[in-house]
């Protein structure tokens, strides 16, 4: 069957906002930005897998969307997880860039895993080896 | 105001606020990974939820906003009745 991952999403309030964040802010590419009726198919990649797995920057426009997002966001849980070199440095840069982390850079046994926010109703987690 | 030696006698409580000495400040999802991943406690979010509600009740814990995401903050005032009322040096 050959079945494989190729797109995954998170749930923004703003699509232009969210590719802003995460391509000026996180460093992925812009990949796929097709209109589709008022919303777009907006897609982004890491920078070193341009062919890899596409982050759907998703509206947030059901309503049980927003709802959910609130509560994860409430109890600190990520809504998405990414692998960074060293979660350390990348929370000193984002830092220093301005972004707000919720969780700074903690040892959970085999990972070392740091939270932020996307500003678009979601948290983040960055995790490297510990 | 809950009991203090109440809040104290429950070895999960005891170990939310050994994490909350380490760092100030935790979301729910911190203290829960922080349980399971140090300590092999793998009770329930909802469990450890109601733990905080005990503690917070005690007056050891608080929980403030950060943005959107609320943090539990440790209070060791509670505690000072402790070595108030039984000093480790005899008192004069």
């Amino acid at each position: 069957m050959g079945i494989r991952i190729n797109v995954t999403s998170v749930f923004v309030d703003e699509q232009a906002k969210a590719l802003a964040f995460y391509t000026e802010r996180l460093g992925f590419l812009p990949k796929t930005d097709v209109p589709v009726g008022e919303f777009r198919w907006l897609t982004a990649v890491g920078p070193d897998e341009p062919d890899g797995t596409e982050l759907l920057l998703e509206p947030d426009q059901h309503p049980a969307a927003r709802a959910y997002k609130a509560a994860l966001v409430a109890d600190g849980i990520p809504a998405a997880s990414f692998a960074v070199d060293d979660a350390a440095a990348a929370h000193a840069e984002l830092t220093a860039k301005g972004v707000r982390f919720t969780q700074e850079p903690t040892v959970m046994g085999p990972v070392v895993t740091a939270i932020l926010d996307d500003t678009c109703g979601n948290l983040i987690q960055l995790a490297s080896p510990a | 105001m809950g009991d203090v030696y109440q809040a104290l006698a429950d070895p999960t409580r005891r170990l939310i606020l050994d994490e909350l000495t380490e760092r100030d400040g935790q979301s729910l999802f911190e203290l829960c990974s922080r349980l399971v991943m140090r300590h092999g406690v793998t009770s329930s979010r909802q469990a450890i939820s109601q733990h905080l509600a005990v503690l917070e009740d005690a007056g050891l814990v608080s929980s403030r906003r950060f943005g959107r995401t609320k943090l539990h903050h440790l209070h060791t005032e509670p505690l000072r009745e402790i070595a108030e009322r039984w000093p480790a040096e005899p008192k004069e």
